[in-house]
């Protein structure tokens, strides 16, 4: 069986190589064959899991959520650490200071990261700003998010706040951040389909043990993570029933 | 559930007892102070399917003054406030215990006595279609909603206190 590796698309183009180094050192140490497969949008990859095309995901907590209770996904890894929480900023030109000082009516300017839009409009919510009052304009990376605010086309802008962090000093010298969640619990998950359900051990020690394997350390690096840990199932179905008290109805 | 302690509240608090939902009764004490929410936080907390709290955040202790240890196995009904009619707590109730998620805006009772208000949402937690608790997740609210919430509670308690 040929091992089919994807990640959510919100991952910006410079942190894929990453992943691509990621999955040649999978396959090396487990001796699977992999493919490491990318989509562009949230749609294509929706359409590639519907058609059953990939067994290991590392995916937002939105995406988690339908592939372990709709699809059947088993939980594999979580990050040792890292969270995922959001910025709101606008631009240092904005008069507001906070997030009760935006008004109804503004752009928003956001990527399609579905976790990120919904954390940032409930941060929105004290402004009395939701979908039917404002205007969601998607952008294809976090810098153009900022680039948007900077010409003023936006008033509001929704960051990862890992890539808000990573945007340059010269750019973020021109943003002011109106908040950030403190959050804590929602954080991207390694999934694996029912399919390919017999690596499950071999994955998780992998996983689990990476900061020791040959070459772990520096794969780690690469893809930013101080490593994964094992999480129990109701852990899982927690994060996904704290991300359905989140969503709309 | 433990009486609220003289000792524990801010200055100016006055004394009440309020009949809990399953007919118990409470000391309580209460301050005209509002609490901020704290921005880009989450308080969340897990209950067992009779409400009696399980799990509860960082920012659920620093939020109702209560240590973790105080909160795990006490009633969620620790945070009532008199100023919500009955009626919204059986609404949820009622919706949570049938399976679907129940949103709405609540006053919270602190340990001092001051209150701090909230949008929550609670969902239950079903696992392989049976409930086995209730997860509740509250946020910052939009002040105008709580303003029309409170409003509203204004008239239901009336409703409340004739009936």
């Amino acid at each position: 069986m040929k091992l089919k590796l994807t990640v959510s698309p919100d991952f910006p183009p410079e942190k894929l190589a990453g992943w691509h180094i990621f999955n040649t050192w999978l396959q090396r140490q487990t001796g699977l064959a992999s493919h490491f497969d990318v989509y562009e949008s949230y749609e294509e990859l929706h359409s590639a899991i519907d058609a059953e095309t990939v067994d290991l995901i590392y995916a937002n907590a939105y995406d988690s959520a339908n592939l372990v209770r709709d699809k059947g996904f088993i939980p594999l890894a979580r990050p040792a650490q890292q969270a995922d929480e959001v910025v709101i900023a606008t631009s240092i030109e904005n008069s507001a200071e906070k997030i009760e000082d935006l008004t109804p009516g503004i752009n928003i300017a956001t990527t399609a990261d579905p976790d990120v839009r919904t954390i940032g409009m409930i941060m929105l919510e004290p402004a009395n700003i939701d979908s039917a009052n404002s205007q969601l304009q998607s952008y294809g990376s976090y810098p153009l998010v900022a680039k948007s605010l900077m010409k003023k086309d936006s008033q509001a802008g929704f960051f990862l706040a890992d890539a808000y962090d990573r945007l340059s000093k010269l750019i973020q010298s021109q943003l002011r951040p109106l908040v950030r969640s403190h959050i804590q619990l929602i954080s991207h998950s390694f999934l694996l389909s029912p399919r390919a359900i017999a690596h499950k051990d071999t994955l998780q020690e992998l996983l689990e043990n990476m900061a020791e394997k040959e070459n772990g350390p520096r794969v780690l690096d690469d893809l930013d993570s101080k490593g994964w840990r094992i999480p129990d199932q109701e852990e899982v179905e927690f994060m996904i029933d704290l991300m359905s008290t989140l969503v709309s109805d | 559930m433990n009486d609220m302690q003289p000792n524990d509240v801010a200055p100016n608090c006055t004394e009440q007892r309020i009949r809990l939902y399953d007919g118990s009764e409470r000391r309580i004490f209460l301050c005209d102070e509002e609490v901020p929410y704290p921005d880009g936080k989450l308080i969340v907390s897990s209950t067992d399917t009779e409400g009696v709290i399980t799990h509860c955040n960082d920012s659920f202790v620093d939020m109702s003054g209560y240590s973790e240890a105080e909160l795990i196995g006490q009633p969620h009904s620790i945070l009532r406030h008199p100023d919500i009619p009955k009626a919204a707590f059986a609404d949820m109730w009622n919706t949570v215990q049938g399976g679907e998620k129940w949103a709405g805006y609540i006053k919270n009772l602190r340990k001092d006595g001051r209150y701090y208000w909230v949008y929550a949402t609670v969902v239950p937690n079903k696992r392989a279609g049976v409930i086995k608790g209730f997860t509740s997740v509250r946020r910052k609210p939009s002040r105008d909603r709580v303003n029309e919430a409170q409003a509203l509670y204004v008239e239901m308690k009336k409703a409340e206190v004739n009936s």
